[in-house]
């Protein structure tokens, strides 16, 4: 990675530099506060019982015995809390999802809230929590892809994707001179960011705090504010670090809204912080899928026919489906191209947006059924996608804003060595026996934007300070955003100040769909830009300045200075200009939303190919991924770094999607049976190895005026294909059901 | 049952009143010593989030019962710099990227301090990945991680050698 | 975690005292604290073995023998020179469980008693024979991938998930316990029960009793040249074994004078298998022998559930740590945790 990375930027330089993280210090002393690490006075501490079953109702708790525990403050169950204001059980805006509140018996997924302790110790809450020993009746739950009939989906919207049809796909089929028909299965996957979900609620009267991880900080005031029954502006949240999000903390959840509602019932600040356990349940979840896929290409391997079924689970109460076959739009070029999705439902908790919801899953499927078609078809699978490569988007025929991805195959092929590889599978061997494969797959995310708001200003002594509720939940928001901040302004990195992480600031929007950087970053540049205006129009209105005259459209600002362009001789300084004109500091403000024409002619999306290396034992098919080679094509990197940081995150959650992750569900009690970090496998520091990432050059004039793309979710898409396809190449085995283990490997080769 | 113990936590001598044998090493630090800066990622020795040092030694913080530590000398990330001069650890930490969301850092870092005391590992990158396996980062930070540490043991071995010679 | 009484003795006398029905020794905790916060066992009372003095020692004799107390780190064990210089296979097995951080606080007693993995047993509110006898075996039926295929019972299915056992299991070492009615030694393959009708009982060792050493016997470190540990598991580190095998030769010119070979995480104990044992000794090494020697190992084995891989995979295992045996002890250590990816990376 070059130290430095030009790009063309109106104003200063600090977009493009590899920038150490802002916060890093905070984060490597433990001075970063994250949300259970706050300890207000006279705090209780709450510990939730979580039901033992998947459906059914609770019929006892030993309230007395809990009660008489030392510390033990108070118990919540059905029978005596006071219902929330608002009704859980409605959906009152986009991203509300249905939670249980503790107002009946009812059980509906293990893991299930079903009584809440508070106490003066953690020790005393946690015992509590397990002497209320609940009794159940418990009837036989729904589980997995089979525990219910199918449903179909109508209408679409937020968590119901529908069918989409482009072409004609019967004529596609029947064009087919060959053809693969695959069905592969992905598992529940939960997000386990390292933070569990916490909360720590203090109320004033009809106003409260609260130190919470989230990823959209405004929006959720409202959403409080709507169960707690008060004014959205009664609702303060500080989140100046999340422990990772991946989604998860994206919506609200029940437990966190059930310590609030207590705190308040009981009058006292309270704390709750999710075991570990609990995070299996309540706090969202990559449902399952089944996907069949179908293609069919005519002589020279071009594809006649892309057919992507779905097959999604939900929960029993409410809708989240996978939209796992729209990963085959706007990718290849086919004659005709379909994605249809169905769902079923079960009693789990709901399902919700996991990094690259959908997409993760299907692009799954898609690149190892892309790797099947070109095997089919006898011709490199690389060669096969370029073969197939769109020029527009397919379906729509919209041109792209922007697409290097046909850089991305070559700089990572060239990188990771491609045109070496053989054909056939079981060709190459290491050292030491192990089997060699190599597999890759093309990485494709959509590169949205939301709405966002910031504020901007320069102070008397021409430092800037800038503000927005933005959501640094790892990405580098503390950083990246400030870099945007500070060239907007014309400031060095160093003269600028970022306040973000709390309600209180302009809203930022949602930290998700690979889309904040973008959104806010577009909302403080334009602040920015509306302050300097104003600032260069003080200047030059002002005869006192050396700039007097000059116009607004001939200078630049520069480390704290405008500047006439191409005339060194006159400039002015920030404070300068401020302190001849009443002294005051300046504001400007800034919105961001996508460009509404640019956002209708074009399709947007980040781009990539990643290649992997596996060695598998030929006998023990223990497998491990030895090098992962990424390109992306994303637009402008704001900051290579970070950027990097992300990419790799994204490709180690392809790795642990592809041989790691699964929650395994006891079918006869619905219950996941690893339910923790030793059962519920991610990868560790030992299965990470040679991972590069390259990071394509691309100018986007249309996707936002920053020309930036999102880098935190393409990295999964491409890399569990490439990884599997690598297995295969290495064993001569296609397993089509994830997480790849050992056992089917060692079926497969018998 | 009084259970008072004395201890050290980052140089300072503490003594403790304990009304709860149950109380972990982890959960004394962030409930009831106001130091949160060591984390809480599984609270069962699976994740590695409470990494400290106890004696010189990384443990799991919330496996050991505060209980036992009469006497202890326990240093938490809150004690590894000195002053404003940060650890080489933690310098390389934030050169080489090697966190996202900084959640399970501390533990991170704990662990790598311990590690390299430890001696097992020098800058073998192999090694230093199977010796910072009992440390899992959701973020995926594990390639900066690597580098920060193979730096670090890099560094402070030079740095020692300049001492001795 | 139910309330409990801590108290830390001085010496093991004061320990044996201090036992009454209802306590538990503590070792590192990195168990038994585990399963308090779950509520799979709730003692009344902690015995702090920490204070004890004496039980810290490692000695390696010149003879091949071995002595190690009760309260030695597994770390220092794995990282005692001289110790994983003559029993390489037990310190590659050390360092392939659990994490850094662990092994520094687990001990060789508490490792040596640690309960089983298995899901139904940590969670109190699924039935378990093991943990509430005559509640039933919720294993049995449910998710078993990872459960017995050797010596279990319809009671209980489950494994022994110790790393460090196997090796020892294999070089028959000898475990020394001390209760109120004195000292006494349990040879290595009667310390672990296999279910049968009360899997309720772990091991040998009887209420009240205290493990304060291992020993291994005179001649054990003859099999240093050529002994490996390998462990296949579901992720490169932190991670349980699905199989392991522990393989040792004694070599005498091309001939293999001894062998020793034992499996991990296939029953209830680390199993020695002494027919494979037998069938090796006298022979040189070959492909063929060794596959022999792996089947005779696996002899009997029984899927309980979901999981007839593990038979086969453990027959491959045991093959594989033979033929890395018969390769030769590799040079460099401490070992990398052992690999079925060669000697320098893992996997
Ligand atoms: C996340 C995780 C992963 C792990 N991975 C592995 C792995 O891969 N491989 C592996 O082998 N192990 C693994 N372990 C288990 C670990 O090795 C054991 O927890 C450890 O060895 C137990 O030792 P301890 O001293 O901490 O025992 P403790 O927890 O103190 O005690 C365990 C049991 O032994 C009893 N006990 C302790 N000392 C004595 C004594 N002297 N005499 C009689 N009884 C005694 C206790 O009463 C208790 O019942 C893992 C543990 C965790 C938490
Ligand atoms: S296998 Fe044994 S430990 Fe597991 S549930 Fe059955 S009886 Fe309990
Ligand atoms: S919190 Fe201690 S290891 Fe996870
Ligand atoms: S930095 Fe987020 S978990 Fe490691």
């Amino acid at each position: 990675m070059p130290d430095t990375v030009q790009f063309p930027m109106r104003f200063g330089s600090s977009s493009g530099q590899p920038v150490t993280r802002r916060d890093g210090i905070a984060k490597v002393t433990g001075t970063a506060t994250f949300a259970a690490d706050n300890a207000p006075a006279n705090l209780l501490h709450a510990v939730y019982v979580s039901a033992a079953i998947a459906r059914g109702t609770v019929t006892s708790m030993d309230v007395e015995a809990a009660k008489a525990h030392p510390g033990v403050v108070e118990v919540y169950t059905p029978d005596n809390v006071p219902p929330l204001p608002g009704d859980a059980s409605s959906k009152p805006f986009m991203f509300a999802f249905r939670f249980e509140p503790l107002q009946d018996n009812s059980v509906r997924y293990a893991n299930q809230p079903i009584a809440l302790v508070l106490a003066e110790t953690l020790e005393a809450a946690t015992e509590g929590a397990r002497l209320l020993a609940p009794k159940y009746a418990a009837e036989t739950p729904r589980i997995g892809l089979d525990g219910n009939a199918p449903f179909e989906i109508e209408g679409g919207g937020f968590g119901l994707p529908g069918t989409t049809v482009h072409g004609d796909v019967e004529a596609g089929h029947a064009a087919a001179e060959a053809s693969v028909d695959l069905t592969y299965e992905t598992p529940e996957q939960y997000h386990n960011a390292m933070e569990m979900h916490a909360v720590v609620a203090e109320w004033d009267g009809d106003h409260v705090v609260l130190d919470v991880p989230s990823q959209a900080l405004v929006m959720s005031c409202a959403a409080y504010g709507y169960y707690l029954g008060i004014p959205a502006e009664n609702v303060t949240i500080r989140c100046p670090y999340l422990g990772g999000g991946f989604g998860s903390k994206a919506a609200l959840n029940g437990p966190t809204v059930l310590a609030i509602h207590a705190a308040r019932l009981i009058g006292r600040p309270v704390k709750l912080m999710l075991k570990r356990d609990q995070m299996f349940g309540p706090v969202f979840h990559r449902g399952a899928t089944r996907q069949r896929v179908r293609i069919g290409v005519d002589g020279d391997a071009r594809m006649t026919v892309l057919d992507h079924e779905s097959l999604a689970v939900t929960s029993s109460f409410d809708d989240f489906i996978e939209s796992a076959a729209n990963a085959s739009q706007g990718i290849y070029s086919a004659g005709a191209l379909r994605s249809a999705h169905k769902g079923v439902r079960a009693d789990v908790g709901t399902p919700g947006p996991m990094r690259a919801p959908g997409e993760a899953s299907g692009s799954a499927a898609l690149e190892s059924a892309m790797d099947e078609m070109a095997e089919k078809a006898g011709i490199d699978p690389l060669e096969f996608r370029l073969r197939n490569y769109a020029e527009t988007e397919p379906g729509s025929g919209k041109p792209y804003s922007s697409k290097a991805l046909r850089e991305c195959y070559a700089q990572g092929a060239e990188r990771f060595g491609w045109s070496r590889r053989p054909l056939a599978p079981r060709q190459m061997t290491d050292e030491n026996g192990m089997l060699v494969g190599w597999g890759m797959g093309t990485a494709l995310f959509a590169a949205p934007m939301f709405a966002a708001k910031a504020r901007a200003v320069i102070r008397p002594d021409g430092t800037g300070l800038v503000e927005t509720a933005a959501a640094d939940m790892g990405q580098g928001a503390w950083t990246v955003l400030a870099q945007i901040a500070a060239d907007s302004l014309g400031l060095p990195l160093d003269m600028v100040e970022f306040r973000s992480g709390a309600s209180t600031l302009p809203d930022a929007g949602v930290a998700g769909g690979s889309g904040h950087t973008a959104t806010a970053g577009g909302a403080l540049h334009a602040a920015g830009q509306d302050v300097v205006a104003r600032l260069a129009e003080m200047a030059t209105a002002d005869p006192d300045s050396p700039l007097h005259g000059a116009g607004n459209a001939t200078i630049v600002a520069r480390d704290g200075r405008f500047w006439v362009e191409g005339d060194d001789s006159r400039s002015d300084g920030f404070a300068d200009i401020l302190a001849r004109n009443g002294g005051a500091e300046i504001e400007g403000t800034g919105g961001a939303n996508r460009p509404q024409e640019a956002g209708a002619a074009h399709a947007m999306y980040a781009h990539g190919a990643v290649f992997a290396e596996v060695k598998v034992d030929p006998d023990l098919f223990q497998t491990r991924v030895t090098r992962l080679v990424g390109a992306f094509a994303a637009g402008r990197i704001i900051n290579p770094k970070l950027a990097e940081s992300q990419l790799m995150g994204g490709m180690i959650w392809g790795l642990s999607f592809a041989l790691h992750e699964e929650a395994k569900y006891d079918m006869r009690t619905g219950r996941v049976v690893n339910g923790d970090l030793a059962g519920y496998h991610v990868p560790v520091n030992a299965d990470v190895k040679g991972l590069e990432v390259i990071t394509v050059h691309e100018d986007d004039p249309y996707v936002n005026p920053l020309g930036i793309k999102g880098v935190g979710e393409i990295g999964i898409t491409g890399t569990v294909g490439a990884i599997a396809n690598a297995i295969w190449h290495a064993t001569g085995t296609r397993i089509r059901r994830f997480p790849v283990r050992i056992e089917d490997l060692l079926a497969g080769s018998r | 049952m009084s259970l008072s113990i004395s201890l050290t936590v980052n140089g300072d001598r503490c003594d403790v009143d304990l009304d709860d044998p149950r109380v972990t090493l982890l959960d004394l630090l962030r409930e009831r010593m106001a130091l949160p800066g060591t984390k809480k990622g599984c609270d069962r020795g699976q994740c590695g989030a409470c990494t400290v040092l106890v004696n010189g030694r990384r443990i799991n913080s919330c496996l050991t019962l505060a209980v036992t530590l009469n006497g202890a000398e326990v240093t938490t990330i809150e004690g590894l710099a000195a002053g404003e001069d940060l650890h080489p650890v933690q310098t390389a930490f934030i050169e080489h990227d090697g966190f996202q969301c900084g959640y399970c850092t501390p533990g991170q870092i704990m662990s790598a301090v311990g590690l390299i005391a430890e001696g097992q590992a020098g800058d073998d990158a192999e090694r230093i990945r199977e010796g910072m396996s009992g440390n899992l980062c959701r973020c995926s930070a594990y390639h900066g991680i690597t580098e920060a540490v193979q730096d670090a043991a890099r560094r402070m071995a030079s740095a020692d050698e300049r001492k001795s010679a | 975690m139910k309330r409990f009484d801590y108290s830390r003795p001085a010496s093991v006398a004061e320990a044996l005292a201090a036992w009454q029905p209802g306590s538990a020794w503590l070792g590192g905790g990195t168990n038994l604290v585990d399963l308090m916060k779950t509520g799979a066992v709730m003692p009344d009372r902690l015995i702090d073995l920490a204070g004890i003095p004496g039980l810290e020692d490692i000695e390696v004799s010149d003879d091949g023998s071995a002595r190690i107390g009760a309260l030695v780190r597994n770390s220092d064990l794995a990282h005692d020179p001289a110790f994983a210089a003559a029993f390489p296979m037990v310190a590659e097995a050390i360092l392939a469980g659990a994490s850094g951080q662990l092994r520094n606080a687990a001990t060789v007693g508490g490792n040596l008693m640690q309960r089983t993995r298995c899901a139904y047993f940590t969670d109190p509110s699924s039935a378990c024979n093991k943990r509430v006898p005559g509640s039933g075996c919720a294993a049995v039926g449910g998710v078993n991938g990872t459960h017995a295929v050797l010596g279990w019972s319809d009671s209980c299915i489950a494994t022994n998930p110790s790393d460090f056992a196997v090796p020892l299991a294999a070089l028959g070492a000898v475990v020394s316990v001390e209760g109120s009615d004195g000292r006494r030694e349990i040879p290595f393959s009667e310390f672990h029960r296999l279910p049968g009708k009360t899997p309720e009982i772990d091991t040998a060792l009887d209420p009240g009793e205290l493990i304060v050493g291992l020993r291994l016997p005179a001649g054990a470190a003859a099999f240093r040249g050529h002994s490996r540990y390998l462990k296949l598991r579901d992720r490169t580190s932190y991670a349980f074994a699905l199989v392991s095998a522990a393989a040792a030769l004694r070599m005498e010119g091309d001939t293999i004078a001894e062998a020793r070979l034992a499996l991990g995480a296939v029953a209830a104990k680390p199993w020695r298998a002494a027919e494979a044992e037998a069938l090796l000794a006298g022979q040189s090494p070959s492909p063929e022998l060794f596959t022999r020697a792996a089947e005779a190992a696996t002899g009997g084995a029984t899927p309980s559930g979901d999981n007839d891989h593990k038979i086969e995979l453990a027959r491959r295992i045991a093959a594989r740590a033979l033929t890395l045996a018969a390769a030769g002890t590799p040079a460099r250590m401490p070992a990398l945790p052992a690999s079925v990816h060669g000697d320098n990376a893992h996997a």
